[in-house]
């Protein structure tokens, strides 16, 4: 029922951002937990080759976030931030942090707007310090887009089927 | 094609003018005069701008030819579009792992509800195994995290 729901991403020409628009069957405040709650979150995140572990989650404003990717038990890449801002169940500002980078930081907004149905269009804008970082990001989904494959989509819509 | 120079070629397409200039040479080569006549710029500022666009790969001159005409490596172009293609299919198998997730606390809300409403009831998620209840399920999530 969800394949008809294809997400866009925007990458302006003037402002170094990536917009990313997708729309969900579902409630907005159901939508606005998976973001916030941390087990939920760590579901979905991915990537699928690693497991994601959560080792800081204070979703309020004002409050911090941190987590680990782990392969085979190995930590191969953390990332932190703050909770800018938590405005349930419409809006989410967070700052976000690869630790291989720890100069780097992007402002991330995440909008939750009602469709009709019991529908939800999220619109995710990231904004970086340069176009030369907003294009290694763009570039990251090359390695890691091709190695993904579909496996761990198939699991988890397998196990809901 | 590196990464290093498809950054340039982003980076390149950044400008409005040598957006421009693309859109012209996709019609066909041009040489730097005929590609100055439309603007207020001097053969010298345009000259400049292929310069960049040459050295993210985007276009290519002809040494030997009198006119030097410029040439749009439009493969270069395919190559970025792809390239934006793969991040958008990443970001979409996030959402799609993200809608098998709603898909699942959907469920889980239904069966609190009916084991609310009635204790005898079976909710529709645990139906194939009695034992899979909620606890179950979210335990067996929490291994995958």
């Amino acid at each position: 029922m969800s394949s008809t729901n294809k997400t866009q991403i925007l990458a302006s020409d003037k402002v170094p951002t990536i917009t990313i628009i997708r729309e969900f069957d579902h409630p907005r405040e159901r939508v606005f937990r998976a973001f916030t709650d941390p087990d939920l979150y760590a579901q979905w995140i991915g990537p699928r080759a690693l497991t994601t572990k959560i080792t800081k989650w204070t979703a309020r404003t004002g409050g911090e976030w941190a987590f680990v990717n782990l392969q085979d038990g190995q930590e191969v890449a953390s990332f932190f931030g703050s909770f800018h801002e938590v405005r349930a169940p419409e809006r989410l500002v967070w700052t976000f942090t690869w630790e291989g980078a720890p100069d780097g930081v992007s402002l991330e907004t995440m909008t939750f707007e009602e469709l009709p149905g019991d529908r939800t269009r999220i619109t995710g804008l990231s904004v970086v310090d340069s176009f030369e970082v907003r294009d290694q990001i763009l570039a990251s989904g090359m390695e890691v887009g091709v190695v993904e494959g579909y496996e761990k989509l198939d699991e988890l819509l397998a196990k809901t089927a | 094609m590196a990464r290093d120079q498809l950054s340039r070629a982003f980076a390149a397409l950044a400008d409005p003018t040598r957006r421009d200039l693309v859109a012209r040479l996709s019609l066909g080569d041009a040489t730097v005069g005929e590609l100055a006549a439309p603007y207020r710029l001097t053969p010298q500022a345009i000259s400049k701008h292929l310069k960049v666009l040459e050295e993210a790969g985007l276009v290519t001159r002809r040494r030997d030819a009198q006119r030097r005409p410029v040439h749009l490596e439009a493969e270069v172009l395919d190559q970025m579009t792809a390239w934006i293609e793969r991040y958008r299919a990443q970001a979409e198998e996030r959402f799609r792992r993200l809608d098998a997730v709603l898909d699942q606390m959907a469920a889980d809300e239904r069966a609190a509800d009916d084991r609310a409403a009635d204790d005898q009831a079976v909710g529709e998620t645990a139906a194939d195994d009695p034992t899979a209840d909620d606890d179950g399920r979210r335990m067996e999530r929490g291994d995958r995290t």
